[in-house]
């Protein structure tokens, strides 16, 4: 296969794969409002686009109520006026909504959608090593934390070139807070590295087949998602946009379609580090019969963030904003020790594990 | 240490469980909740059975109103063009609803009862000029055995302005 062929295939590959992920972006705004909303005794959006089902002698019902809802925001939020404040860096300014959505785009690129135990996979007659946009890297977890490393460049732009108060508090606020939840979210990204013994995300799931690594490494799993929401900058780690503080952080002084870039960039990476975490604790697109029809697998990756933004939503729902020192002690004081200590101890046992006659020749146990 | 981790569970355990409660939403334009007995609402100019309107003109309501919402011009009542028992009756009758507090003085102040705040709540406008609610919106439909003002009436039945089949209180 020539590289003008894999450069092909990877643009028609990538391309369903970003619109399926930017329409599930707008529709994740209706799911995290529907189920917020549900778990608040509320109803929800219900109003833009229903079928309507007449009924006799009843008032006609009402199905699928407010489907059209992403649609009317995204009419709205296209219609209302760019505004530039004056007082602004404008070439920063501009800038920080493109950088805030790019990474995010960019770190689906290693995400494996299907695949199989063993073989490659065949989809329309074509041989894949695995279902992904660049199949085939194998640095791939490196790549995923060099990328959401950037993430945090959009917004600190945002919050400096807006020449705001509140935008450069939000700004200062997200970059401290993501430096120190990278360190735990990195460590435990190492530990399903370390026991599938490859960085290509595609092996990390292959080597689930047997055990989701949730089951194996519980700790690890949940401390990623705890960093997982910190990064996100979701509740209950969102003071980088503490309404009460800082009316709403960097993105106070943005308007019309750069405001819903930001937005855009913050679901966008809902989705993403959702499938970042199923792929490597909850046993990635694997499912029943996955090995047997491959193009299953979507389906269940699907289904998996799916669970995971439920969970995400559910922890908004739930839990109140930490405070500023309580995220700092939480962070550096319990998380990072605790991952450490579970590197640690992980890697040991895997050691342990593989030189397991030498060892015992060595303290003369055998 | 674990305290807080069990802490965390029971929040989010409350919170699954309020998932599966029915939604205390009310769907407003279609749904509508019954107003309290005592709702103070938007007026309505009452008549009697017969159909004549109740309001004499007095403007004792516009004297009692804290906000100065209320205009009256009265004119004087005929036998062979009758409005309302009495000498006068309300030619020009109009609130102007973005001064109105609804405290409901006018109501209080009124001789014949003639004004009362009803239930109506809907009171949005888009222009100023529809704030100012007229006489025609804010009387009452004709009772069913009654007439439409102006009644030709026999003269002498109705000089005073709180008739016979009215009883003060």
């Amino acid at each position: 296969m020539t590289s003008g062929q894999i450069a092909l295939r990877a643009l028609i590959v990538g391309l369903i794969i970003v619109f399926t992920v930017i329409t599930g972006f707008a529709y994740t705004t209706l799911y995290e409002r529907k189920v917020l909303a549900r778990l608040q005794h509320r109803v929800g959006p219900n109003r833009a686009g229903y079928i309507p089902m007449p009924r006799k002698g009843q008032a006609e019902r009402r199905l699928l109520g407010g489907f059209m809802q992403p649609a009317a925001d995204a009419v709205k939020l296209f219609m209302k006026e760019d505004i530039t404040p004056t007082h602004v860096d404008w070439r920063i300014y501009t800038l920080a909504p493109m950088l805030a959505v790019f990474p995010a785009i960019m770190s689906l690129a290693v995400i494996p959608w299907a695949g199989h135990t063993t073989d490659p996979i065949t989809i329309f007659g074509y041989e894949f090593q695995y279902l992904a946009i660049a199949p085939g890297l194998n640095v791939a977890a490196l790549f995923i934390t060099a990328i959401t490393s950037i993430e945090v460049y959009g917004i600190v732009l945002a919050g400096w070139a807006s020449n705001s108060k509140y935008a450069i508090l939000g700004g200062i606020r997200s970059t401290a807070q993501m430096v120190s939840y990278e360190l735990s979210l990195g460590l435990s990204l190492l530990v399903p590295v370390m026991i599938a013994g490859s960085l290509d995300l595609n092996e990390i799931v292959r080597a689930q087949a047997g055990q989701w690594f949730i089951f194996l490494q519980p700790v690890a799993g949940i401390i990623f998602f705890i960093g997982v929401l910190a990064e996100l900058q979701r509740s209950p780690f969102d003071l980088l946009e503490a309404e009460q503080e800082l009316s709403s952080g960097y993105n106070v002084e943005y308007a019309g379609m750069r405001f819903a870039m930001f937005f855009m960039a913050e679901y966008m990476n809902m989705i993403i580090f959702s499938a970042i975490w199923i792929t490597l604790f909850w046993g990635g697109y694997r499912g029943p019969f996955t090995d047997q029809v491959p193009m299953l697998g979507p389906l269940y990756l699907i289904l998996k963030i799916m669970a995971s933004l439920f969970l995400m939503i559910w922890v908004r729902a739930s839990l109140p904003r930490l405070r500023y020192d309580q995220l700092m002690t939480f962070g550096w004081k319990t998380l990072l020790p605790i991952s450490v200590l579970n590197l640690v101890v992980t890697g040991s046992f895997i050691v342990l594990a593989e030189h397991w006659s030498e060892f015992i020749q060595l303290f003369g146990l055998g | 240490m674990f305290e807080f981790v069990t802490e965390i569970a029971k929040g989010m355990a409350t919170t699954l469980k309020h998932m599966f409660m029915p939604p205390v939403t009310i769907q407003y334009p279609e749904q509508k909740r019954p107003t309290r007995s005592r709702f103070k609402g938007r007026h309505e100019l009452k008549r009697y059975d017969n159909g004549l309107e109740r309001c004499i003109g007095c403007a004792l309501c516009a004297a009692a109103c804290p906000a100065d919402a209320i205009f009256v011009e009265a004119s004087e009542n005929k036998d062979e063009q009758r409005f309302s028992p009495g000498e006068r009756y309300a030619s020009t009758y109009e609130i102007n609803m973005l001064r109105c507090i609804f405290c409901g003085f006018c109501e209080d102040a009124c001789p014949t009862q003639a004004i009362v705040l009803e239930r109506n709540y809907e009171l949005s406008f888009t222009d100023r000029a529809a704030a100012i609610y007229t006489k025609e919106m804010l009387i009452v439909d004709v009772p069913i055995n009654g007439q439409a003002t102006p009644q030709i009436v026999p003269a002498g039945q109705f000089n005073r302005s709180i008739p016979e089949m009215e009883n003060p209180k």
